[in-house]
């Protein structure tokens, strides 16, 4: 590890190729890039030895954004930048102006948050596995994953009346009261999910076409993921155990008993096993969470002009796909000063071309699905 | 602004200087209103009138303190000067460094500190400042379970040493900052805009670029439109 890194080679030289080698454009508009996603493949036949993601077509300049709202207004332009797990960009945002303001959100509204971003973590899951199989040729999947997906969206939509952005927390708490009901959609949902998952399982784990188009592709060590920034599933499944809702619990997580899934090759199977895992996980959270919800107040005294004394705050939350940092400036006024969004899709894209290097080209196509990125969140 | 951090007048908005004369009070401090407007003038000879202390901030919210735990010690003791300031802002870990050593610190924190995870990379722009940017690089250690945050002003055209060679994952992000703010990185080795098109002119989250502003001939060219708004 003390070696330095050689970045030499980076990226890729349109001008300087091989007897054999082509330069390949997968993208902008290619479906299986999950978005406007651009990679430039330098191949040797069939081999990739080289590779450049280009980025930045739905760049909407949402830091930028921020400096120019309130601190309530800024609060639904993060639901649009990782569009399938809203729920978790919104209660990273809250829970670091909450830091910011020294204030802190009521025992029921943090148990709330936790079921709502649990259950959001599930969909977004669900999400990458259709597409994940659905792009690697197992087009069954997809369907049964919406299935599921559909009824989150119902108790989204329930909750807060939007399924997609959903807006569904405040700056101290929640804006809604739960709905009557509400305790048994969500058990009726995690009771019938088990099966839901094994039901999965049976089309995927022991599948062959599916162990041989991912069992030793796109293998990350430990050691690169770390030097790489990567984190989330994609880091536990190269065997590192950390996960930011264990390593600095926020909303009601330190309440609940629930393991952390690794993967022991850091391969595109073990980030597939590790997120199955970690759906059945984020079901027994809701499950224990949904027994005792405690009563009181849903919003703190955080008053309706928000003015954070001067300083900084980083926070970070364990969102569906890693780490989604927050690091807010204020400068004593109503807006924020600076907002940078460390994004998780971002940063484990980066681990792409590591993955990349030796694959197939087909096997392109199982490794950007195995990372779980959203464009939206790659370019904000 | 009683509570103001080292940085002095961040208040972007008033492009008139902040120090001097201030014959409108650049923030209304208390928005109580019950204060009449102070003329803040600390050669006024209104000796009658003895200048009230300023009333007390009345945010109980939290505020930066000095930090000095053994982590910042073991620090200065290796780099001296070039460690500049050590703090503690809502509990979070500050260190205010040279910018110039930021290469020798960032290696000394990951092979000594164990600080193995650089989980970003970014700037923050104060332009009224000599030095207008903070190179901000969050990091943070798995041994530990701890954060540590390394802060160094750098000049407009100041170059910044890479730390692509210490953390791989500085690449992109050392992009983003050159994209966003036109911080060079000296080392990054291939220091290009990431999210803009490569031809795009100016850095749009630096301060003085509006958020309506944009490099209206790229979009004239590419876009075949007048404007993007």
């Amino acid at each position: 590890m003390n070696a330095e890194h050689d970045n030499s080679g980076s990226t890729v030289t349109t001008t300087v190729l091989g007897a054999d080698e082509i330069i390949l454009n997968m993208g902008p508009q290619h479906p299986s890039t999950h978005g406007v996603l651009r990679v430039k493949l330098k191949l040797d036949g069939e081999r990739v030895v080289g590779s450049e993601c280009i980025i930045g077509y739905l760049h909407r300049g949402v830091e930028k954004i921020a400096e120019h709202r309130s601190y309530q207004q800024f609060a639904p332009y993060v639901d649009r930048m990782d569009y399938v797990a809203a729920v978790s960009n919104g209660l990273g945002y809250c829970e670091a102006v909450e830091k910011l303001l020294g204030a802190e959100a009521p025992p029921r509204a943090r148990v709330v948050r936790t079921i709502l971003t649990e259950l959001q973590r599930i969909a977004s899951h669900l999400v990458w596995l259709g597409t994940h199989a659905l792009d690697i040729g197992a087009l069954t999947p997809v369907f049964y994953c919406f299935r599921e997906r559909e009824e989150i969206l119902k108790i989204f939509e329930k909750y807060c009346g939007a399924r997609l952005t959903t807006h569904s927390f405040r700056i101290g708490g929640l804006q809604y009261e739960t709905y009557d009901g509400f305790e048994q959609d969500v058990k009726r949902f995690c009771e019938d999910f088990a099966q839901k998952i094994d039901e999965y399982e049976t089309l995927l784990t022991e599948n062959r076409i599916w162990v041989g188009r991912t069992k030793g592709v796109g293998i990350l060590s430990a050691e690169d993921a770390i030097a790489l920034g990567v984190t989330g599933p994609v880091l536990r499944a190269s065997g590192r155990k950390w996960d930011i809702r264990k390593a600095f619990p926020y909303a009601a997580y330190d309440q609940y008993d629930f393991e952390i899934p690794t993967g022991p090759a850091g391969d595109t199977y073990d980030r597939y096993l590790v997120r199955m895992e970690e759906m059945r996980q984020s079901r027994r959270i809701c499950l224990q969470a949904i027994e005792n919800i405690p009563s009181g107040p849903i919003m703190a005294k955080v008053g309706k002009v928000l003015k954070p004394p001067p300083g900084e705050v980083y926070h970070s939350i364990e969102a569906p796909k890693g780490e989604l940092g927050y690091y807010i400036v204020s400068d004593g006024t109503t807006q924020p000063y600076r907002v940078r969004v460390r994004p998780p899709s971002f940063i484990n894209l980066q681990a792409f071309d590591r993955m990349a290097r030796g694959a197939l080209v087909a096997d392109v196509v199982a490794i950007i699905g195995t990372i779980d990125i959203v464009l939206g969140e790659v370019d904000r | 602004m009683a509570n103001d951090p080292s940085e002095k007048g961040p208040a972007p908005e008033p492009p008139g200087g902040k120090a001097e004369g201030a014959a409108v009070p650049p923030k209304p401090a208390g928005e109580g209103a019950a204060a009449p407007p102070k003329p803040a003038a600390p050669a006024a000879p209104a000796a009658a009138a003895p200048p009230k202390p300023p009333p007390p901030p009345k945010e109980t919210g939290p505020k930066p303190v000095p930090l000095d735990n053994e982590l910042v010690q073991r620090l200065k003791a290796r780099f001296g000067d070039a460690i500049r300031e050590a703090t503690l802002d809502r509990k979070q870990a500050i260190v205010l460094i040279a910018a110039a050593q930021l290469r020798e610190i960032s290696r000394y924190c990951r092979d000594e500190e164990k600080f193995d995870l650089l989980t970003d990379l970014t700037a923050v722009d104060w332009p009224k400042r000599e030095k207008r940017f903070d190179i901000i690089l969050n990091l943070y250690s798995f041994n530990k379970n701890e954060r540590l945050r390394l802060k160094a002003h750098a000049a407009e055209n100041e170059a910044v040493p890479s730390v692509v060679n210490v953390w791989p994952t500085a690449d992109w992000l050392e992009r983003e900052c050159y994209d966003m703010f036109g911080v060079v990185f000296e080392g990054h080795p291939d220091l290009k805009r990431i999210l803009l098109p490569d031809e795009w002119q100016g850095h749009p989250l630096r301060k003085d670029y509006d958020i309506l502003t944009q490099d209206t001939a790229w979009v004239r060219e590419n876009l075949g439109i007048e404007s993007g708004q």
